[in-house]
């Protein structure tokens, strides 16, 4: 049944070029210029899905962005399949392959909609009530909730898409380009303001560019043709840029405006491949001028969301943009004039009105007078209470309303019809206006929210502004624009407008019926299927919040952000509870306006660009080795090297041992160095380290534990004193970003009087760390003339000096409880000499060794890891480093805080050791610690931090941190896991070489 | 996103920039000689205004410098921004 709607030709459809598509599989033909709900309705096609939860048929209801109902995906089983799109929005291509969501196995016969006939036991909040009992069964539960629910297929395939961000700096935004927006416009670049104009269809000029009435002129021209002669114009001014397909997604503070310019989802699939898809826009206006619209009301009565039920001016924009009549008996249902335009377009194209159905009792404005004069049937003072026909509808009844409209009365008439175009009225498009922090005024006279106060430098004009008439847009729009953008004068100071349209209307949020509310389903979301009734039931059970009744019938929490029902769900509970609609607020509006893909929010930023990452000058050695990597702040650092069918656990025990046997090398380029400069270097030391720093020889390296002003570890590292008044601090690999932040924060607010310079010199090093009882002869061997001899060359001291000609800095520190040498050279050398290091090396079996294995020997020696055996709570006492902390110094950075009655406190988690009753056994890091398992509830007394087996121990280590653990030595403990209890015993956290021997070795 | 005037580059974008909390609580000079309330209370307490705020900022992806804001913290508007030592500016207060 593909009976051709198409009544007469548009001049915005080009019928010399067809384009075939497919919906749901079959094969129809459209033209350029139509959107794929206009296709669909030019071959009489209305059911496009159905409805989330009730799975009932539905149809296409708007014509533009606010389409709740028909949403299709696109291009099924594909990369570039797409949910949630609305066929109103998306222009045909050749190639076009579209299909119904939510349902199954077709929109024709959906298995789901048994949920509309168990809709008595499915009302508001029915999850929530059900499926919480019993808790174990939830996993049951959500699985056939997931499957039966959810709009679409997100694709499982990579977008094969590119997409990318532009920032854009102008002096008026406008957003909008409607009548109003074309005036701004046109005034704002004319006045020499760099002027940006967005527009979300691929057509300007709004609605009024396809008003054919001759009860709207301009200066005695057709409303539409005086609007085309202004396109014409602004396309010529060079200060205006224009962009339509460019829908305005966020409106945040300062005039920061995030849009999204479409530029090839109407392009058939083969035009795109290279192309852009979208552009996210970072716009920064100076001033932003909305002219967003409005959005027109359905009316809320008994089974109004029928395939066939639009909205009066989506018929009307179908019949006069797109040529295509929506059915062949059409009724209209209003309460106010507006309906009454689309009625006179649709009589003048010939199409069939069977009657109108208008709330009001007496009207008689010129536009009545017109329908009447060409004998169409209006009943004034009805109301319709009930809708027929399953997949498109087929009959309407209607009764009339009482006085005070809270009643029907008198007998039902019914009158056949396939489509139904209802008008509630206007409600002003303010989203992006709330998004940006503007608050709403209440006008009770024609039930709107309208702008009130603007948070930043702008203004709402025409229909967005509550302003519905074009000689209400016109009459004020010149003032307005002259004070705004602070101008002398416009062209459009004395237009002469003829604009027939009466005010009056009649609004009745919940059109009453003959049945009672129960026995009802008069939808108010119907996206979400949340009705009128559904909203009554939340008041009933003491719901009053219009925020909480929304999140319990889930009314606007569409794809469609309730842009048609929001209003009436605030209108019915002020009915109901009785309260003043501009006291209840609206919810909030948050962006964006209508989705945006993933792709356009990420935009370039894609695969190995989605988050960079930090190379050493050696990363390219580690990649031929085959070393597997870990993330380490944004650096990549060598994790471990795998030997032929090696897993991590042999590589890192071969790699362990390997470097207390003989010798290992670690590329430490990561580790953060700061450069720290002037006379009061010292002093400025001693108050950010815990530890005294003034009477360090220079030549000399210090080990420094940082903490914040609340006691707690906060970084460590050796610091190293270059001359009198220069230092080198090292820091952790992850924390020294944080750390140069917090040491510049102290000298620039607290301590402006040290004469102290700091700078980041992370990056100008390589580090290459060579370590083991082999190492001195190693280093001997790259650098010859070097004395390394204990007493020439001690432990935590520093030489400078050369390999050939190259400068660089060697350092006898050790994290792994091994004599080693810390080798700096200016980084682009760095890969030069760890080549040197390795042929040195090579006849001492030198073994390169990663994080992991480095993180295995510290533990070995029992040395910390902040940030791993350290959270933030843990003092230098608590990890028995009470050593390094001065008692001689007045003040350091935390301090007071170590004497807190709550860090002086004994049963602080403390570090310790833990031994394994069986020695093979590994502890699971994070594992809790506990005393007693039977107790109940069983008391936690810490937890494990760090666990290894140790090559070089034959045994398995762990340090952890432990209530009182200090005072706990041999205590056996209790690890519990899930299968089973591990027996462990507490001991001293250094394991390996408590003397110190191995440093001298 | 704001819109922020640095003291020392001019204006620049908020991503540039990071919040440092509450301004104006000085470093006690002499930490030990406080009580654990004393030391608690500059250690801790924080307002959390809704109207005017003075705050501290850092630019950090720019000079680094630290400097002081008045914000409103209800609507977002910037209302003085001066530099680290200078006072802060008493009508708002």
């Amino acid at each position: 049944m593909t009976n051709n709607l198409r009544v007469k030709s548009s001049k915005f459809i080009d019928e010399t070029y067809k384009i075939s598509f497919k919906f749901n599989n079959k094969t129809y033909y459209g033209y350029k210029g139509d959107t794929l709900a206009s296709a669909l309705l030019a071959n009489n096609i209305h059911l496009v899905g159905r409805s989330f939860k009730y799975h009932r048929p539905r149809g296409i209801m708007t014509a533009g962005s606010e389409e709740p109902n028909a949403i299709v995906q696109l291009h099924k089983n594909t990369s570039r399949t797409e949910p949630n799109v609305r066929a109103t929005e998306i222009e045909i291509y050749e190639g076009l392959e579209a299909s119904s969501q939510n349902c199954w196995p077709s929109v024709n016969f959906d298995l789901g909609a048994i949920n509309n006939f168990l809709s008595p036991v499915l009302p508001a909040g029915f999850y929530y009530k059900t499926f919480m009992w019993p808790a174990s069964f939830w996993e049951k539960y959500e699985f056939f909730i997931r499957k039966s629910a959810g709009l679409g297929k997100s694709p499982t395939e990579p977008d094969p898409d590119i997409y990318e961000h532009k920032y854009i700096h102008c002096d008026v935004l406008i957003i909008g380009a409607g009548i109003s927006g074309i005036i701004a416009a046109k005034t704002s670049a004319k006045n020499g303001f760099k002027t940006l104009l967005v527009d979300e269809k691929p057509l300007l000029g709004g609605s009024t560019i396809y008003q054919n009435s001759e009860h709207f002129k301009i200066n005695n021209q057709i409303s539409s043709s005086w609007l085309e002669k202004e396109i014409n114009e602004i396309k010529k001014i060079d200060n205006l840029e224009i962009k339509t397909r460019t829908s305005v997604a966020a409106f945040h503070g300062y005039n920061f405006l995030l849009a999204r310019e479409n530029l090839t989802d109407h392009l058939p699939l083969h035009q795109r491949d290279g192309k852009v898809r979208h552009r996210l826009l970072k716009i920064r206006a100076k001033k932003v001028i909305s002219a967003t619209g409005s959005l027109e009301r359905p009316l809320v009565f008994d089974n109004n969301d029928r395939p066939g039920i639009l909205l009066s001016s989506a018929i009307e924009k179908y019949s006069n943009l797109f040529g295509v009549a929506c059915g062949q008996k059409n009724i209209i249902f209003t309460n106010n004039d507006s309906a009454y335009e689309t009625a006179i377009s649709l009589f003048q194209k010939g199409i069939n009105i069977e009657a109108i159905i208008d709330n009001r009792e007496n009207v008689d404005s010129k536009l009545v007078k017109e329908i009447e004069k060409n004998n169409i049937k209006i009943y004034k003072g009805y109301t319709v209470v009930n809708t027929f026909g399953y997949k498109r509808i087929n009959k309407i009844s209607i009764m009339q309303l009482s006085k005070d409209g809270q009643k029907v009365v008198g007998s039902k008439i019914s009158i056949d019809c396939d489509c139904l175009g209802m008008s509630g009225g206007w409600t002003p498009a303010v989203h992006l206006f709330t998004q940006s922090g503007g608050k709403l005024k209440f006008r009770d006279e024609d039930q709107v929210f309208i702008p009130d106060t603007y948070p930043s430098d702008q203004i709402s004009i025409g229909s967005c502004n509550g302003e519905f008439t074009l000689d209400e847009i016109l009459s004020s729009i010149s003032k307005k624009l002259k004070d705004f953008l602070n101008i002398k004068k416009t062209e459009y100071e004395n237009l002469e407008i003829q604009s027939h349209f009466n005010k009056t209307k009649r609004n009745i949020w919940l059109l009453p019926s003959d049945k009672i509310i129960g026995k009802t389903k008069p939808f108010v979301d119907y996206q979400n299927d949340a009705t009128a009734k559904d909203i009554k039931l939340a008041l009933r059970e003491g719901f009053r919040s219009i925020e909480h009744v929304k999140r319990y019938t889930t009314t606007g929490m569409g794809t469609d952000q309730g842009k048609l029902g929001n209003m009436h769900a605030l209108g019915i509970i002020s009915e109901t509870a009785g309260s003043k609609m501009g006291e209840l607020g609206t919810t909030t509006f948050r962006p964006p306006y209508t989705p945006l893909t993933f792709g356009t929010i990420v935009g370039r930023n894609v695969g190995e660009y989605f988050d960079v990452f930090r190379k050493t000058p050696i990363h390219d050695w580690h990649v031929e080795n085959k070393a597997k990597f870990e993330n380490v702040g944004q650096w990549k650092r060598a994790w471990f090297y795998p030997k032929e069918n090696e897993g991590m656990h042999e590589a890192v025990q071969r790699e362990s041992k390997a470097a207390r046997d003989s010798a290992g090398i670690l590329d430490a380029s990561t580790l953060g160095k700061i450069d720290i400069q002037g006379t009061d270097a010292s002093e400025f030391l001693n108050r950010v380290y815990t530890n005294a720093w003034s009477k360090l020889a220079i030549g000399k390296c210090r080990y420094g534990l940082m903490l914040n002003e609340d006691g707690m570890v906060y970084d460590d590292g050796v610091t190293t004193r270059l001359d009198e008044n220069h230092y080198i601090m090292t820091t952790t690999t992850g924390g020294a970003a944080n750390v140069l932040g917090k040491l510049e924060d102290y000298l620039q607010t607290e301590w402006p009087e040290l004469d102290v310079y700091l700078t980041s010199v992370t990056d100008h090093y390589a580090t290459i760390s060579v370590c083991g009882p082999n190492s001195k002869k190693i280093i001997s061997k790259v650098i010859p003339n070097l004395d390394l001899s204990d007493d020439k060359f001690p432990h935590m001291s520093f030489k400078d000096t050369k390999i050939d000609k190259v400068k660089c800095r060697v350092m006898r520190i050790s994290f792994t409880g091994e004599q080693s040498f810390e080798i700096n050279v200016q980084a682009n050398y760095g890969k030069s000499v760890w080549d040197k290091c390795m042929q040195a090396g090579k006849e001492f079996n030198i073994t390169p060794y990663g994080t992991e294995t480095m993180h295995l020997l510290r533990a070995e020696k029992g040395f910390i890891i902040v940030g791993q055996d350290t959270d933030a709570t843990m003092t230098p006492i608590d990890l028995q480093m009470d050593w390094m902390v001065s008692k001689k110094k007045y003040d350091f950075i935390g301090k007071r805080s170590l004497y807190r009655s709550d860090t002086i406190r004994e049963d602080r988690k403390q570090l310790i050791g833990l031994v394994t009753e069986n020695p093979k056994e590994v502890l699971e890091e994070g594992a809790q610690i506990v005393a007693d398992a039977n107790k109940s509830p069983v008391e936690m007394l810490g937890h494990v931090t760090s666990s290894y087996y140790s090559p070089n121990l034959e045994k398995s280590i762990a340090l952890g941190v432990v209530k009182g653990g200090k005072n706990m030595m041999g205590q056996k403990l209790i690890i519990p896991m899930e299968n089973k209890q591990i027996n462990v015993t507490v001991t001293d956290p250094v394991f390996l070489d408590k003397e110190n021997k191995r440093l001298n070795a | 996103m704001f819109l922020i005037h640095c003291p020392y580059c001019g204006e620049r974008e908020q991503s540039e920039f990071k919040a440092g909390g509450e301004a104006h609580i000085v470093r006690p000079k002499q930490p030990t000689e406080l009580s654990d309330d004393q030391w608690a209370e500059y250690l801790f307490m924080r307002k959390n205004i809704k109207g005017v705020q003075f705050e501290r900022w850092v630019h950090t992806h720019g000079c680094r410098k630290w400097f002081n804001m008045v914000r409103d913290t209800s609507n977002d508007e910037i209302k003085a921004i001066y530099k680290m030592g200078e006072k802060p500016p008493t009508k708002y207060k």
